[in-house]
């Protein structure tokens, strides 16, 4: 079955998708998250070293995850818009920095939270930290560029390449921990080696993972539909649709 | 059920942790929210507008930012 | 507010935040303290001499002595080939233990012992409930092991 993908690169027939989809995330989000936390919080055991604090995992690496990865998204996107002149893809990567911002402050905040009762200290300017650091002022800083561009295209276009310039720190973010001698310990998780720790926290931390994407997506495609809503207020559809269904 | 909510005497750590992401939830699912309804009001606002002749457009400058 | 204000007020926001970024970036490279030297490091003089540095081990064991009557402690830092003596006043982190990843900061001195002024517990990626954990201890008892050596793989 061929499905025609260019159909939906047009925003008045990705509106009524994305709108199915975010509900869709959103349930599964709910349910996921519901049961990662359950795992992570109750089922899991205590780790041998560190006790229960050690649980901050659940959350802690699911949205350092989502932090890096939503930035890769974003620059995705922002290529695309800067390679096609393509509407939908800067607004899917406008939609995806609020989100991707609220991750690396989680991500920040819960490593905070679970590296004061172990290593003992709330912060330390650890090659990892820092550049996740540098990641959220990333993100702020496209927020506010985009809020200081009156002109959507001309944003759309500067925002796209500051999130471009900004996607080398990713994988220094990510390697940081191999290519330095960091506080910051390195992978349990990985695509090369054996998962380093009991299979039940690795389950939880799966599971949250899968909860963390599926409330991202739907977020995203969310706020996406606003953003067309915004952005398209002139044209004949968003007429029809208010005309159709109103702000409810 | 109390030994659940202690976490072995890291309560503090792993509830600011646990606590500060579903306020960050909540928030950003209501900011959406409201973020919907305001583009909506703006775009209906900007109709009437516009269904009002291309003279009489009091709202030209009005932006959403959010 | 008129919009043309609130411009100017975004990108007073977006120059600080890139600004405070790049601010970051040259303050913590620069510093040397972004990563942590090794024992070996030290002994072979590849450390700064005059400004705080890093330096990342195990705790050899055996080694803590606390002064009575104060909270000065002295242990040695090792990564299995060479050893760094640090002297250290304050409370250690819970996880700070004989055998197990420490990383202090502070400065050489002229003593020939680093002088830590923050000592932090580096912990392993390995999560294991305690009875896995005593099985496997229980398993290595016999030939002297020591714990996985992160370090020494990033050396």
């Amino acid at each position: 079955m061929i499905v025609n993908w260019f159909r939906y690169s047009s925003p008045v027939s990705f509106y009524p998708l994305a709108g199915r989809l975010s509900r869709a995330f959103g349930v599964l989000a709910a349910g996921f998250t519901i049961a990662g936390l359950y795992i992570g919080l109750v089922v899991a055991p205590t780790d041998a070293t560190q006790g229960d604090a050690y649980r901050i995992i659940f959350l802690h690496v699911p949205t350092a995850w989502m932090a890096m990865l939503i930035y890769l998204a974003m620059a995705f996107w922002s290529a695309l818009a800067l390679g096609f002149n393509t509407r939908l893809s800067a607004m899917m990567a406008q939609a995806l920095a609020p989100t991707g911002a609220l991750m690396a402050a989680l991500a920040l905040w819960s490593g905070a939270f679970w590296g004061r009762p172990t290593w003992g200290t709330y912060w330390a300017w650890d090659a990892r930290m820092t550049s996740t650091l540098i990641l959220l002022f990333l993100y702020l800083g496209v927020i506010a560029l985009r809020s200081a561009i009156d002109d959507p295209r001309r944003a759309d276009r500067a925002c796209a390449l500051l999130s471009l310039v900004g996607a080398v720190n990713v994988p220094i973010i990510y390697f940081s921990v191999q290519w330095w001698n960091t506080l910051h310990q390195g992978s349990s998780i990985s695509f090369t080696s054996a998962p380093k720790m009991a299979m039940t926290m690795v389950e939880g931390l799966l599971v949250m993972t899968a909860g963390v994407w599926s409330y991202c997506i739907a977020v995203t495609l969310a706020r996406v539909r606003s953003i067309i809503v915004e952005r398209e207020r002139g044209s004949g559809w968003v007429a029809s649709l208010i005309a159709r269904q109103g702000a409810r | 059920m109390s030994g659940f909510f202690a976490m072995g005497g890291y309560a503090w750590y792993v509830w600011m942790s646990y606590g500060a992401a579903a306020v960050a939830v909540i928030v950003e699912i209501l900011a959406l929210r409201l973020r919907r309804r305001h583009a909506f009001d703006t775009a209906r606002m900007a109709q009437d507008a516009d269904a009002a002749g291309p003279a009489t457009r009091p709202l030209a400058d009005l932006r959403s930012n959010g | 507010m008129k919009a043309r204000y609130r411009r100017f007020a975004w990108i007073g926001l977006g120059l600080a935040a890139v600004g405070i970024a790049v601010a970051l970036v040259l303050s913590a490279f620069r510093s040397n303290l972004v990563f942590f030297f090794t024992p070996s490091q030290v002994v072979a003089h590849e450390v700064p001499q005059s400004r705080p540095f890093r330096v990342g081990g195990l705790v050899e064991a055996g080694s803590l002595r606390r002064d009575p009557g104060s909270l000065t402690v002295h242990f040695l830092v090792t990564d299995t080939a060479k050893t760094v003596p640090v002297t250290y006043t304050g409370l250690l982190p819970d996880l700070f233990k004989e055998g197990k990843g420490v990383v202090a900061q502070g400065r050489m001195g002229a003593d020939g012992a680093f002088h830590a002024t923050e000592v932090l517990a580096k912990h392993d990626e390995n999560y294991m409930p305690p009875e896995a954990k005593s099985a496997i201890e229980q398993a290595q008892r016999g030939p002297e092991s020591m714990p996985s050596l992160h370090e020494a793989r990033a050396r």
